[in-house]
């Protein structure tokens, strides 16, 4: 419990400075594209909340996770399905290289 | 190989994959070229994620509920996708409060798998799990109604003006002391189950006491703050369940969130603190002291085209009043016009501009205006001494330069686009009403200044019926 609870810690520190440096990059031309896209990926928490399901513990938590699978599971599909709309507008005058 | 696709191993390479997808979509989001690659990759890992937690699911469910368990993932999976499509298919000006909903059922996911874990488990829960749990519904129960208020008053279902009273910052404080406190009995008495609906409940109050006091103008920072504790609270979901996919797609949205925030308050000159302790809604009444009518020179869309076909470089400063006159298509038509004039037309967006981060290049991409175009506020600052017209379409605040000279504004010091370098400033405005921030705008009494009083699609798109005519 302690090493993977340290472990988790170490891969949360990474992963927030890799967040970071890679985000600060993106140009504020796709701010809004990329709160749209991180709200998607953020989604992904509906892995736990299939794997509560699975666990079938207690009607609780089995209704629960049904609901917290519809939850995530709606912003996975309208997160990517608006994130892609938005970039299809994104066009430059110059003409674009293949 | 049914016992690899069931192991820990296996799942734990498919989580390892997505991860890195996950950083590589971000990475590809850096420019709008790579900008779709990035989706591809997020949906890649996505897809990846949850197929292989579904086959998991086969393996390590308990063999008589599988069925049932099966059909109601898919059932659940099924509903989800079909709220899913209608939020992803809404017009690009709701896209503020699609993404201030979308926040709240993140969080909504988050607190309710936070919930059913905190049953499951008590009272045998060690006191580092207690505590990341109860950071996990904290925050998550803030994020769901907070964000819920901000897509109500986005959406206008809720008065847009900020509510403020006296003793509203210790109340709020107050409230999250309470709830923090009673974390913090729960982490050393997990057995307490009657105090942990009042934690939540607490929670969810406090979200909305938080989004109260935030007027339109603050929506941006607010919403990316938003951002940011819906990630939070999923990576300590991540801890929870011991899900490292989940810490690093929630450090990912936490850091994304963060980064915006901070954007967002640099470019209104205020803090964290500030924006969330709502001084603008304390200041604003201050501000609007008495002002002697003061003249002002107003031209008509004839006038206004004239000057604009005379010129050889003009800036568009849009704002959230051209979203809210819907009038980016017509703004289009105008730049179409002039370009064809051989005039160079660029668009000077302002971080703040609009209710969120980006907005106002998205509404301008909607309207095929080249995104090469839309150029930031430090970009393009120093180009407007050469610049013969600045328009400014529903932007206000980013336009006062009163920020920059005047110590007794509530907004002296946020940076502001220089437009009254330029040798004509033309303002479309509704009327001289200052709007419920209540600054006054010195800019409108310059001498370069003209004011064209109109609805902003009407009047933009009489100045292009004026150009098309003059120019046959």
């Amino acid at each position: 419990m302690g090493s993977s609870l340290i472990d988790g810690l170490f891969v949360f520190m990474l992963a927030g400075f890799i967040g970071f440096e890679v985000i600060k990059r993106i140009s504020p031309l796709l701010h809004t594209p990329l709160m749209s896209i991180t709200n998607a990926l953020d989604a992904i928490a509906v892995v736990g909340a299939i794997v509560l399901v699975g666990r079938h513990e207690s009607r609780l938590s089995f209704i629960l996770g049904i609901l917290a699978v519809i939850a995530a599971t709606s912003n996975i599909v309208g997160g990517f399905l608006i994130t892609d709309r938005m970039l299809k507008m994104f066009k430059s005058s110059r003409p674009a290289k293949p | 190989m049914i016992e690899f696709l069931g192991s820990q191993n296996f799942i734990g390479i498919i989580y390892l994959v997505a991860s890195a997808l996950f950083i590589l979509a971000l990475k590809w989001m850096n420019r709008p070229a790579t900008a779709r690659r990035g989706i591809f990759a997020g949906e890649t890992g996505m897809v990846l994620a949850i197929g292989g937690t579904l086959l998991q699911l086969g393996v390590d469910g308990k063999l008589q509920h599988l069925a049932i368990d099966y059909t109601w993932v898919f059932i659940a999976l099924g509903i989800g996708t079909a709220v899913g499509i209608p939020l992803g298919l809404v017009q690009m000006t709701a896209v503020p409060q699609r993404t201030a909903l979308s926040h709240a059922f993140g969080a909504f996911c988050v607190t309710l798998v936070g919930t059913a874990e905190f049953y499951l488990r008590t009272p045998n829960v060690r006191p580092f799990m207690m505590s990341v749990l109860c950071c996990e519904v904290i925050l998550g129960g803030l994020t769901v109604t907070g964000s819920l208020m901000a897509a109500g008053k986005l959406q206008e279902v809720l008065p847009q003006r900020p509510i403020t009273y006296k003793g509203q910052n210790v109340v709020n404080l107050g409230l999250l002391a309470v709830a923090i406190g009673i974390a913090g009995y729960l982490v050393h008495n997990p057995g307490a189950t009657h105090l942990y609906p009042v934690m939540v409940g607490i929670a969810l109050l406090f979200g909305v006491m938080l989004v109260i006091p935030i007027g339109g103008a603050d929506m941006p920072t607010v919403i990316s703050l938003l951002n940011s504790y819906a990630g939070l609270s999923a990576a300590a979901m991540g801890f929870v369940l011991g899900n490292k996919l989940l810490i690093v797609a929630g450090a990912l949205d936490g850091s994304s969130g963060f980064i915006l925030s901070v954007i967002m308050s640099k470019a209104m000159n205020r803090s964290f603190t500030n924006v969330v302790f709502g001084a603008f809604g304390q200041v604003a009444p201050a501000a609007a002291g008495a002002q002697e009518a003061r003249p002002v020179k107003s031209a008509s869309p004839e006038e206004a085209a004239g000057i604009l076909a005379a010129a050889s470089k003009v800036v568009i400063v849009p704002g959230y009043g051209m979203a809210v006159a819907q009038a980016q298509h017509k703004v289009r038509e105008l730049y179409d016009s002039l370009t064809k004039r051989g005039i160079d037309v660029q668009f000077a967006i302002h971080p703040v501009a609009g209710r969120m981060p980006g907005h106002m290049n998205v509404l301008l991409a909607e309207a095929d205006v080249p995104y090469d175009h839309l150029k930031e506020m430090d970009d393009i600052n120093g180009d407007f001494p050469q610049t013969d017209v600045s328009l400014i379409i529903g932007a206000n605040d980013v336009t006062n330069p009163a920020a920059k000279t005047d110590k007794s504004s509530p907004i002296y010091g946020m940076p502001v686009l220089d437009v009254e370098r330029s040798h004509t400033v033309m303002v479309i405005k509704r009327s001289m009403n200052p709007g419920f921030a209540g600054i006054d705008n010195p800019l409108y009494y310059m001498d370069q200044t003209l004011m064209l009083f109109g609805d902003a699609k009407a009047f933009v798109s009489n100045i292009v019926k004026e150009l098309s005519n003059s120019h046959g």
